[in-house]
């Protein structure tokens, strides 16, 4: 069995020691160093990227909420003018109906007045027309006339009486 | 690959018997003042080994793109793996000072071991003093750490708290003995993985050739047991790197 050959110990165990003492010092020195670099260059790119990707969430975020604020201000705005004309409207439209209303009363109100004042008139020309009337009927009848006062009462009398 | 056998009672011909493939053949001869240094099939492929992983952890890693080609995605698979085992095991405070030895181990038996399963190389983990040497200095480290970090009071590490003390004459030699298995269990299960897993791809090939016709059924099973052969490096490999991470958890805290 050549592995219990004890004269090939000596040039194994030299030529490993060599070998691998001169391995580990390129891996110490050269080797894992610049492995090491190229892993940490990786994470902190991805850690970077993470960072990066967050504050533009961030911004997103914070975009939106000013567009909202900026929504929810511009509505209650427009609510607001918007109640604002109809009040303004509604007030008008009460002053010109007031007005309105206050200009017919007073039409009506003349209109009676000029309706009493032709029918006071009508009135006291019927009591003229009927005595006249009256007169020349009674003229006709009875041949002589009346006078106009007694015609006059007469008229007064009777109208007195159909009332 | 010529090989120039120099060295006496080696044999650098053509593989003969399934252990035959584990000889040791010396390509140069290097005498370091009476310590043979030879440069062996052994001492290249470990050469080798390096050579990879140090091109693998450089120009594999290319210029380190963001997004990882293939190459960098196995160097950075092999080197976050190792890192979160580390960090699983040995846990925060200190761990990552071991790492540079832990990554280095992992990937040299990695690569020692499947390189060898190419055709006609060699593997350098099938020999118990190369195992044994890597157990001994993981075992000799971690015993060193935990005497430098908890003093006299690494001596409780063979008795745990809490246990009667009429149990320690009973207790302590049977946690010491366990102790000392460590690299010796260690060292054996990775050679004696490697090696019986050549030893019997070795005998299948033979018979290939000897059953002329009927020699699809072993070159099958040849071809299935690569893939597992493949799987055993890689597991092994693990195996160790992992145990070594749990020997350094138990040298810093002390107690299992």
């Amino acid at each position: 069995m050549p592995q219990l050959e004890m004269g090939d110990y000596a040039p194994q165990i030299f030529w490993l020691v060599v070998t691998f003492v001169a391995l580990m010092v390129i891996m110490w020195s050269v080797g894992l160093p610049r492995i090491r670099r190229v892993i940490e260059a990786r994470e902190s790119k991805i850690s970077d990227d993470l960072a990066e990707a967050e504050s533009a969430k961030g911004r997103a975020e914070a975009a939106l909420k000013a567009y909202e604020e900026a929504l929810a201000e511009a509505r209650s705005k427009a609510h607001g003018v918007l109640a604002e004309i109809q009040a303004k409207l509604s007030a008008e439209a009460d002053a010109l109906r007031a007005e309105l209303d206050a200009d017919l009363a007073a039409r009506a109100a003349e209109a009676e007045e000029r309706i009493q004042e032709t029918r006071a008139q009508a009135l006291a020309s019927l009591r003229d027309v009927a005595g006249d009337v009256a007169r020349a009927a009674t003229e006709r009848l009875v041949g002589t006339a009346p006078s106009e006062a007694a015609a006059r009462a007469a008229v007064e009398a009777s109208m007195g009486e159909g009332r | 690959m010529a090989t120039t056998d120099n060295g006496a009672g080696h044999n650098g011909d053509a593989h003969h018997g399934p252990l035959d493939q584990f000889a040791i053949n010396r390509y140069v001869e290097i005498d370091l003042g009476g310590f043979d240094a030879s440069f062996t099939n052994s001492a290249l492929m470990m050469c080798v080994t390096v050579i990879i992983i140090t091109l693998l952890t450089t120009v594999g890693m290319g210029r380190g793109r963001l997004v990882p080609g293939r190459m960098q995605s196995i160097v950075e698979m092999s080197y976050e793996m190792i890192a979160r085992m580390l960090g699983d095991i040995v846990g925060g405070r200190g761990a990552q000072k071991f790492f540079p030895f832990v990554f280095s181990l992992f990937m040299f038996l990695l690569l020692g071991n499947v390189l060898g399963l190419i055709p006609y190389s060699f593997t350098f983990t099938s020999h118990i003093i190369v195992t044994l040497a890597f157990a001994l200095v993981v075992f000799v480290g971690v015993t060193i750490l935990a005497v430098v970090i908890h003093k006299h009071r690494f001596l409780t590490f063979f008795l745990p708290p809490g246990v009667p003390m009429w149990m320690a004459p009973l207790l302590v030699p049977i946690e010491v003995v366990s102790y000392m298995a460590r690299p010796i269990s260690l060292s054996v299960r990775l050679f004696a993985n490697m090696m019986a897993g050549h030893s019997i791809l070795h005998v299948f090939g033979a018979f290939v050739f000897v059953l002329s016709f009927a020699g699809v059924l072993p070159f099958a099973f040849i071809v299935a047991l690569y893939g597992l052969e493949l799987l055993v490096a890689v597991l092994q490999a693990y195996v160790f790197t992992i145990l070594t991470c749990l020997y350094i958890r138990d040298a810093i805290e002390l107690h299992h």
